[in-house]
């Protein structure tokens, strides 16, 4: 990831873009804190968020014909925020004191100002504050122009007398009664001109103007065909007090520029009213009428309740969906930025490992965000870059990446054709963890599919998909390489398969190659048996990697129908489905939380689920969330038991995975086929609390026969006077196993087993 | 790296290949590249090292997940 790539997802996430009443708002106020304020009962806060954006609050706050509510999103669901009643509100109840701003070093230049309206009065406000010599022309003989033109009880004259005291006191040197005629401009000495003379058709410059007689200025800097001359206010729109302010404070920027003679137009992206980006979804918002408001305004109360109804606009659809991005409690614009400097670390510890590593790359945010940011593909480039850097944790998704060695071994993995011949027309891929979790089915759906599709080959082995998570690229092309090798050398079969998973990794590395869902099969061919019952709610949890795979979601569907098994809709199914926290390796990375994406999901429904990842069955079950896997409907007895039953843990696993392979060579090629490693011969025993400690510490019950074979034939180990137990240790590749034993019998019995990475002096 | 329990199992282990009584000595652990002296028991004459479950599983397990993230 580059400054540019940077730049670009920073870009794409929307949420720190200015809510809708900001940006319509031509110099920007800061509604939402000003309503936040407010809610809260701080009208002090409230009217310093105002006074910080305008000079003349109290003027803004009952004549501001605000362009803030067009745009509202509360405008659909009760009314438009009634942002100006709220403004004044704040300023009658608080201190309304206004400190004097910071003055800026005297500055030479000397600007003229004509016409003392609002437009006129800001210009002189921001300039005067840069340090330049202000001089206002008036032909009347008060300041305020059309600002008298308001009744009294809405803006009264001491009000406007007030105001526009405070600018004038900061230096502005004002002249009152004086025309600025042609004859009167020659006399006067300046370097720059501000006009802002209202519709009163003066033009002592003799400017260059349009057909209808309005004055020729550029709308993005205020400049005239006279290039030290400028114009704003009502002489270029209807009048809007709103926009006279924003006019004289864009023009004084460009009267600035000019004087400094630099660049009118650089960097002045969004500075007047603008549409952002910024999407707020109000398909949830509950209806709040607008708090109704009367002529002297809101009492504090009523400003209050008001304010309540402020949505507080932002975006967070992902991190509302995500309990990954809701866990880390920011949101992808600041997590791009903290991987991008995770990466740019090259003493420090790296704090962000954990936090890119426990990303399921689910790719339910891109499926929600306005912009199609996908959180999931940012951490697995960035998994990629750190592997490739070797900034990678070592233990990070080594168990997941050793369990995959384990069922691409020779020992484990099988390919195996029916008859004599050495190619088949379809090859059943059940997946490596199908066959982990429930080896039964591995033979008897290879039955069911063989039925239906003559000449069908079998594959035991795994896809290659925790590499391709860890960010291991290299190891996943060899993976994809090896299996390809098969693939041609049995005449490019056609591939069925059953799990998700494994689809999405062939699809992206092997897309020339067909593929088929089991269940699409069992539906093509009527395989599904019927009158199948299930006694209570079944709702469907899609496994995330199914998101766009219409034929699989679909085929599960008419399965399940054609069963004869009743199914509803999870709020959050098909393409929005969430993961069970299996995805991208999070399991391993971060375990507490892969505990709450899990119960996140099991509670979105009190009804039992249904799915078609095993993975996703057992995390599910593992959580006390009834779980069917669509092949224990279709072969399952006792439902219920299939439905609560606990996964098989990780040495369990790798035991399936052999016995499923055994199971398919006595079918297909009717012969037996003993496996036995020497270490086997150690019959262990321990207690089912140890057992579970060791799932825990992720060691297997064969690294632990491993121990005792090591120590029992080569004498290596030590031996404890008070207890009589034996500890050894034996260090197959990088992790160091230590198992604390003792011989009963034909058993050894277990009483610790732990292990480490770091190396001692002396082997261990 | 400290190993406050090394005093309470000092006279309980004795070698499984040699037989002597294993004694508190110095030995360099390391990973990653980065290496530190720790004392442990050890068989003075086979030169293996005896690392307890509570180090394995506390400190060593502190250093190596500090060790990774640098």
């Amino acid at each position: 990831m580059d400054q540019t790539r940077l730049r670009e997802l920073e870009d794409q996430c929307i949420q720190e873009c200015a809510p809708p009443c900001a940006a319509h708002c031509p110099v920007h106020v800061d509604v939402r804190a000003l309503t936040s304020a407010v809610a809260g009962g701080d009208f002090q806060s409230a009217f310093k968020t105002l006074s910080k954006t305008i000079p003349f609050p109290e003027i803004i706050a009952r004549t501001c014909d605000q362009p803030c509510q067009a745009a509202c999103y509360r405008k659909t669901v009760g009314g438009d925020i009634q942002v100006a009643a709220l403004e004044l509100t704040s300023i009658q109840h608080s201190d309304h004191l206004i400190a004097k701003p910071m003055l800026l070093p005297r500055r030479d230049a000397r600007v003229l100002i004509i016409g003392g309206g609002l437009s006129g009065l800001t210009a002189a406000f921001e300039l005067v504050k840069k340090g330049y010599q202000v001089a206002l022309y008036e032909r009347e003989n008060r300041l305020g122009g059309r600002l008298w033109n308001y009744p009294e009880d809405q803006l009264h004259g001491d009000v406007i007398q007030r105001e526009i005291e405070r600018i004038v006191d900061l230096g502005v040197k004002v002249h009152t009664n004086t025309e600025v005629t042609p004859l009167l401009v020659t006399t006067l000495q300046f370097d720059a001109c501000y006009l802002g003379t209202g519709n009163s058709a003066s033009n002592p410059f003799n400017l260059l103007t349009n057909p209808d007689h309005t004055l020729q200025v550029n709308m993005d800097t205020f400049q005239t065909s006279q290039a030290n001359v400028f114009a704003g206010g009502s002489l270029l729109h209807t009048p809007s007090t709103i926009f006279s302010v924003s006019d004289g404070r864009r023009a004084a920027i460009s009267i600035d520029r000019f004087l400094q003679n630099v660049s009118l137009t650089a960097s002045r992206v969004n500075e007047g009213a603008y549409d952002t980006r910024l999407i707020t979804n109000i398909s949830k918002v509950e209806k709040v009428e607008t708090i109704p408001l009367f002529k002297a305004g809101y009492s504090a109360k009523d400003a209050i309740e008001e304010a309540k109804r402020c949505l507080q606009c932002d975006c967070m659809e992902c991190v509302k969906v995500c309990e990954y991005l809701k866990h880390y409690g920011s949101y992808p614009r600041k997590y791009v930025r903290e991987i991008y400097n995770n990466l740019s670390i090259i003493m420090r510890t790296r704090t962000s490992n954990k936090m890119i590593n426990s990303c399921t790359q689910c790719g339910l945010c891109a499926e929600v965000c306005p912009s199609d940011l996908n959180m999931g593909e940012v951490t697995h480039e960035v998994r990629q870059t750190m592997v490739k850097t070797n900034k990678m944790p070592p233990s990070a998704h080594d168990f997941a990446l050793r369990d995959m060695a384990f069922s691409n071994d020779p020992r484990v993995a099988l390919t195996l054709v029916p008859g004599e011949g050495s190619t088949c027309d379809a090859l059943f891929f059940p997946g490596c963890q199908l066959t982990a979790s429930n080896p039964e089915y591995i033979p008897q759906l290879y039955q069911s599919l063989a039925s239906a599709l003559p000449n069908l080959g079998v594959m035991l082995r795994c896809c290659g998909a925790p590499a391709d998570w860890s960010g291991e690229e290299n190891l996943f092309t060899q993976t994809m390489q090896e299996f390809k090798t098969q693939w041609l050398a049995l005449g490019k079969p056609k591939l069925v398969l059953a799990c998700t998973s494994c689809l999405r990794m062939f699809s992206t590395a092997l897309p020339e190659m067909e593929t088929i869902s089991a269940w699409q099969v069992f539906e093509e061919h009527n395989l599904f048996p019927t009158g199948r019952q299930y006694t209570r709610p079944l709702a469907i949890h899609d496994p995330c990697t199914s998101r766009h795979v219409e034929a699989w979601q679909d085929a599960v569907r008419s399965g399940l129908d054609a069963m004869g098994i009743v199914h509803h809709e999870l709020e959050m199914s098909r393409d929005l489905t969430e993961c069970c926290g299996y995805g991208g390796v999070a399991w391993l990375a971060h375990p507490e939380l892969v505990h709450d994406i899990l119960n996140r999901r099991a509670s979105e429904d009190n009804a039992d689920y249904l799915t078609y990842c095993v993975m996703c069955r057992d995390l599910l079950a593992g959580k006390g969330k009834s779980t069917l896997h669509l092949l224990d409907l279709v072969y399952g007895k006792d439902l219920d038991q299939l439905a609560r039953r606990k996964g098989p843990d990780y040495s369990q696993r790798h035991e399936n995975r052999l016995r499923a392979k055994q199971k398919m060579i006595k079918l297909i090629a009717e012969r037996d086929q003993p496996m036995t490693e020497s270490y086997e011969s150690y019959m262990l025993l321990l207690t089912p609390e140890l057992r579970a400690t060791l799932e825990d510490r992720l060691i297997l019950i064969e690294d632990v026969q491993k121990v005792i074979e090591h120590a029992e034939t080569t004498g290596e180990s030590f031996k404890n006077q008070q207890t009589g137990h034996t500890l050894a240790f034996y260090k197959p590749n990088l992790i160091t196993y230590w198992v604390e034993y003792s011989h009963e019998g034909d058993t050894w019995k277990v009483h610790n087993a732990y292990s480490h990475r770091m190396e001692l002096e002396g082997g261990a | 790296m400290s190993n406050p329990s090394l005093e309470s199992l000092k006279g309980q282990w004795t070698c499984g290949k040699c037989g002597s009584l294993l004694e508190v000595a110095s030995v360099n652990v390391s990973y990653l590249g980065s290496g530190y002296p720790v004392d442990l028991l050890v068989c003075k004459n086979c030169k293996r090292p005896l690392v307890p479950a509570e180090l394995a599983l506390g400190k060593m397990l502190e250093v190596e997940k500090l060790m990774e993230d640098k």
